[in-house]
């Protein structure tokens, strides 16, 4: 059975649904939504039970003829690599959709958007075409267009418009390096493919592979967005309304993370194992200059934002260690930054809900009045800080751990993030929700609804249970993430049968 | 001592996981329950989970007392981090060194909860305060009971975050809040060195399977490089400095008295801050390939016992002078596993947390009558109405003095001692530190308790000794700050050290170790030791009873020096002029000139040539949309056919 279709297009069927239904009944939109998104859900969490956990190569594959004369199939596919964060894409709508109850203006639309949004995140992480995985690609931006365009804050179309240039800059250059390496396979093969699979096999020349290289790399690297490609991302995040926000963070962001591990690194293994040292200080910069920065940021949803520089410099520099603990803690902490990330800007909405401002400096002394608001608002924030016992810090120790067996000093410098993480973060939160009430408009806020608490409950749950039961998840990971590592290394071994100049050293800490 | 601990004999026992678990019951019914509970109930739930979690902890402690020596309780829970070759499992340990600390930990927490049923009696977050206590108990149960290094750092950090949450428990002041956060990044800042020390181990401890428990790391340290497990121990100590407040990490904790007091006598100096004592004494078989390291240890140590001490002599705020005590104390502890008498560093941290528990406790007592007065200098006579709090307090003034016969005497003598084996210039500042020590407490005693009253006449009037739940614990832990010192009597008394003896199959048994002094040395050492105690309590009798104008005059004259004091060598105002400051001004400077600047003044820059170019192309420009999407596919084909060029 087409399990993965079914999980890609669900969301696109409930968006015609919602079409459906008309534009008064709010509630009933809202109702709908709701319910239509738990269907993926329910579905990714089959796909979970289901998952062979033992195997490393993609599982619940499906493949049809689309434009067969270029090589172009509809394929998908599912490792784990992707599989958690099906899952989490899946788990995170229907939160998404509970903060909708906030939306009044042009709900359908907004409702609409999001579940188009969802087929084109979801269809990306399954593709294995990468015609198929570019389609889905700029099918996710279009969406998020129109979500920062209309219901985002004042500056919305400056920040819309930046985050679509930004982003094309990078994805046609993909989409050149895409058909050139399916014209190369049909070079070498005989006929084209966009077969993520096939291209695997292709050997290329080092200078071409390079560019190509060069080319995804751009592409993902906004997307993360690594420093310094990341000045979309503030905008793009303080325009946008709550629930973009959150779907921008907790996965969009990802799929850059997630297209460097799929398609830049096995790709072109060789010139991966170039480029990772300029990675890993890029990863580091990004560490430090994210938190830097975030700690004087006025504005709270523009400090969250930056904060994600800061911790998706941490999912780049565990990756760029080429190794299974940097990687799989990579992996991780993608998991981790959807959650708390997404859990930090819930929070920032439900007090832009109230207060109609961002400003830090409105805010103080928030605990008397919304002490239920504070204490979830408090573990998301130690979440996203990283405290042990809570998901974050598995992902971050895994990350470091990884980083210092092969870049000791990158892994050092990435560690000074623990510090400057702590700092922004409780410092945010002590001016926002400790000392004296010192607004009287905050005074008589009113505390979370029980639909509130239901968005933040289940991320609490699951900040625990990753923090003190990471194994599910790991184990599930592990034989694709070293697949993927046992490829990068055989062919850059290969490459350079003499191990001197460092390149192909992968195997030094490599499989530890 | 290597042979020792080849015989460790492993138990299997299924019970160790209900001693952290039971205080985290209490936990969940505060956080979900509590709120809508009476506040008896919490009040007699929050110290009933730590004190059946102290009777488990008693058990344990007794299979490990009359098992055969080595005997290690063990508990899998389940496998907690498999990547690769890490595979660290959450699992639980007790052997006589974690057999102490949880005593300790649920025997003082019990305690400390009980009177805290009385001290935050009435306060509006009474099961948010339980909350945290109960949680602070967990994670400190999982710090002293963890069986590997990764999951001891859970408790770690768990700890800070209980002390971060309990120091800024009156949130709605700025300053408790503050200094909530203070301890907490300084913490990090520790964690940080610590965490980079596990990486390193990790990666040198050779191939295969990686638990990172104690008994693997214990056994691998010995093929790693001297080098190395120097970097390695070094960067744990650093961790250890922000845990147990040492130079140059110790400035959190005289900020960290903004929590309620009870708070201070449980993490602030009974156990959070004794986490790096252990620290060192669980990881001793690697501190010992590493001396250099421990020589470190020991000098940080011994500096700090004074160092802080000197602090204590001038300041004036009740919970401040107990706190440089608390930083000096631990520098005592630190001395001592730094000259390699382990069991003699946990006996001073077992004493100190008898003595100083009680100290901190007399002083919330004392606040609590005063009406949250806490200027020594307004203080004055309370011995006629505090006499339970008055008497307790004495008792620990003369346990932390180091008078003979009380605690404090017997565990800071053994301390001495070896110092003295190891490096006299050690011992000579340890002994100057037990003369402060002695001046500052007799001095704080004095003040508050001898003499004239000095409140104001409202404050006098509602005068009034504590409720039974406060003056209890007061009594208990009094009568444990006097026979605690009897399980380490010096080798030629009565029964000896039982404490060491029972320690020494798992840190060593450092008295028999080599330059053990001669008895006639060891009488001479002790005698220095008690003329110092009574020179200091003599010139403070004396500065703060009969001649009261002494210390104004002497303030006076060496003004100076007495500012430099008063301004805790104004440390606070150097890191904050060396490292806060630059730090915020450098991300103001990222901000604004980089990142809006340089990164956006470019992409807008680029937008506006775009334009610009866009207005000029205008001319052959319909504005159909179609038109665009032509030149698009145009330039990509253009690139294309240049890539494919090259290829």
């Amino acid at each position: 059975m087409p399990l993965l279709s079914l999980i890609v297009f669900t969301p696109l069927l409930a968006a015609l649904m919602l079409v459906g239904i008309p534009r008064e009944q709010a509630q009933a939109l809202r109702r709908a939504a709701l319910l239509f998104s738990l269907v993926p859900f329910a579905l990714a969490v089959w796909l979970l039970l289901e998952f062979n956990g033992a195997r490393g190569d993609l599982q619940w594959t499906e493949r049809a003829a689309w434009i067969p004369r270029y090589g172009i199939h509809y394929m998908l596919g599912v490792d784990g690599i992707s599989l958690f964060l099906v899952v989490l894409t899946t788990f995170l709508m229907p939160i998404v959709f509970l903060q909708a109850w906030d939306v009044h203006k042009r709900l359908k639309e907004y409702l609409v958007l999001l579940f188009v949004m969802e087929t084109g995140m979801l269809g990306a992480l399954v593709a294995t075409d990468l015609f198929l995985f570019y389609v889905f690609w700029e099918l996710m931006l279009i969406p998020m267009y129109f979500l920062i365009g209309i219901w985002g804050g004042e500056r919305r179309i400056y920040a819309a418009i930046k985050l679509v240039l930004y982003t094309m800059a990078g994805s046609l250059l993909m989409l050149v390096a895409m058909i050139y390496l399916a014209i190369a396979h049909q070079q070498e093969v005989g006929q084209y493919s966009f077969a993520w699979e096939h291209l695997l096999q292709l050997r290329l020349p080092l200078e071409t592979q390079r560019l190509l290289f060069a080319a995804f790399a751009l592409a993902f690297a906004i997307k993360v967005p690594m420093f310094p490609l990341h000045t979309w991302l503030p905008d793009a995040h303080t325009e946008a309304p709550t629930g973009g926000s959150v779907i921008l963070a907790a996965i969009l962001l990802k799929m850059g993370t997630y297209g460097f591990l799929r398609f830049a690194i096995p790709l072109f293994p060789e010139v991966a194992v170039e480029a990772m040292p300029i990675i890993a200080v890029l990863a580091v910069i990004g560490i430090i200059y994210g938190a830097l920065v975030c700690m004087v940021q006025p504005d709270l949803k523009r400090l969250v934002a930056y904060s994600s520089v800061s911790h998706l410099g941490f999912v780049m520099l565990g990756m760029a260690a080429l190794n299974l603990q940097g990687v799989q803690g990579s992996l991780y902490q993608m998991l981790n930054h959807g959650l708390s990330t997404g859990g930090l800007f819930l929070a920032v909405g439900a007090l832009y809900e109230r207060r109609h401002t961002r400003l830090i400096a409105e805010f103080g002394g928030l605990w008397a009045p919304l002490p239920v608001y504070g204490a979830l608002f408090l573990v998301v924030m130690l979440s996203s800080v990283g405290l042990p016992g809570l998901n974050g810090f598995v992902g971050e120790f895994l990350i470091l751990l990884g980083a210092f067996g092969r870049f000791p000093w990158a892994a050092i410098l990435g560690t000074t993030g623990v510090i400057l993480g702590a700092v922004y973060l409780l410092w945010m939160f002590q001016r926002v929700m400790f000392g004296p009430v010192t607004n009287p408009e905050n005074k008589s806020l009113k505390d979370l609804s029980v639909r509130e608490i239901a968005m933040f409950a289940p991320l609490v749950v699951l900040f625990v249970f990753m923090g003190l039961y990471p194994k599910p998840f790991l184990v599930r990971m592990e034989p694709s993430v070293r697949l993927t590592l046992e490829r990068v290394e055989s062919r850059a071994r290969s490459a350079s049968s003499a191990c001197n100049d460092g390149i192909a050293c992968v195997a030094r800490g490599g499989q530890r | 001592m290597h042979e020792i601990q080849a015989a460790v004999v492993a138990e299997h026992v299924g019970f160790l996981w209900w001693i952290p678990a039971l205080p985290a019951i209490g936990v969940l019914f505060h956080i979900f329950l509590g709120r809508r509970v009476r506040e008896t109930v919490v009040s007699v739930i929050a110290p009933a989970v730590v004190g059946l979690s102290f009777i488990l902890a008693s058990v344990a402690f007794c299979r490990i007392w009359s098992g055969p020596p080595g005997l290690v309780l063990q508990q899998t829970l389940w496998s907690w981090l498999p990547v690769g070759s890490l595979n660290v499992a959450f699992a639980l340990q007790v052997d006589a060194l974690t057999a102490v600390m949880i005593l300790v930990v649920t025997g003082v927490g019990f305690l400390i909860h009980l009177y805290s049923v009385g001290y935050m009696h009435g306060d509006p977050g009474y099961a948010r305060y339980f909350a945290y206590l109960n949680l602070f108990t967990v994670a400190m149960l999982l710090l002293v009971m963890a069986d590997n290094l990764l999951l001891m750092f859970v408790g770690w950090e768990g700890v800070g975050l209980c002390s971060y949450l309990l120091i800024g428990f009156w949130y709605d002041k700025d300053a408790n809040a503050s200094a909530g956060k203070k301890a907490f990044i300084v913490n990090r800042v520790g964690d940080a060195a610590f965490l980079v020390g596990i990486f390193l181990l990790f990666w040198h401890l050779g191939p295969g399977a990686h638990s990172l428990s104690f008994t693997e790391i214990a056994e691998r340290a010995r093929h790693v490089s001297p080098a190395v497990l120097t970097a390695v121990t070094l960067l744990l100590f650093i961790g250890a400095t922000g845990k147990s407040a040492q130079l140059p990490l110790y400035v959190w904790l005289p900020d960290a008295m903004a929590g309620p007091t009870p708070v201070s006598a449980l993490i602030h100096a009974a156990t959070m801050v004794t986490a790096g004592v252990y620290m060192i004494a669980r990881l001793h078989s690697v501190y010992e390939l590493a001396p250099v390291s421990l020589e470190v240890v020991a000098i940080v140590g011994a500096l700090t016992a004074v160092f802080a001490a000197t602090i204590g002599l001038v300041q004036t705020d009740i919970k401040k002078v107990l706190a440089y005590s608390t930083i000096s104390q631990l520098g005592y502890m630190f001395l001592a596993v730094g000259v390699g008498a382990f069991a003699a560093g946990i006996f001073h941290l077992v004493t100190h947390a008898f003595f100083k528990a009680l100290l901190f406790l007399g002083s919330g007592s004392v606040i609590h009558a005063l009406n949250g007065e806490q200027d020594i200098r307004k203080m004055g006579g309370l011995r006629h109405h505090l006499p339970i709090t008055y008497r307790t307090f004495l008792v620990g003034t003369l346990a932390i003095a180091g008078v003979p016969g009380f605690a404090g005497f017997f565990s800071k003598d053994m301390i001495l001692a070896r110092a003295f084996a190891h490096a006299p210039i050690l011992w000579g500042l340890a002994l100057v530190g037990a003369g402060l020590t002695a001046f500052y407490m007799l001095r704080l005693f004095s003040l508050v308790f001898l003499g004239e009253c000095r409140a104001d006449a409202r404050t006098k009037a509602h005068l009034h000794e504590s409720p039974s739940t406060m003056t209890v614990p007061l009594v208990i832990l009094a009568v444990l700050a006097v026979v605690g010192g009897y399980v380490g009597l010096p080798e030629f008394l009565a029964w000896g050290n039982r404490f060491g003896a029972f320690l020494a199959p798992v840190v060593g048994n450092g008295e028999h170790a080599q330059h053990h002094p001669q008895l006639t040395l060891e009488l001479a050492l002790i005698g220095a030791s008690i003329l110092a105690v009574l020179t200091g309590m003599g010139l403070a009798y004396r500065f703060y009873v009969q001649a009261p104008e002494i210390p104004e005059r002497l303030a006076r004259r060496w003004r100076g020096a007495y500012r430099l004091l008063w301004n805790k060598y104004y440390v606070d105002e150097l890191y904050d002029a060396a490292i806060v400051r630059p730090v915020t001004q450098l991300a103001h400077f990222l901000w604004r000139q980089f990142d809006l600047a340089v990164v956006d003044g470019a992409v807008n820059g680029a937008g506006e040539a775009v334009q610009e170019t866009g207005r000029w192309l205008r001319r052959w420009q319909t504005g159909n949309v179609q038109h665009y999407a032509l030149s698009l596919l145009l330039g990509t084909l253009a690139l294309l056919a240049y890539f494919l060029g090259r290829g």
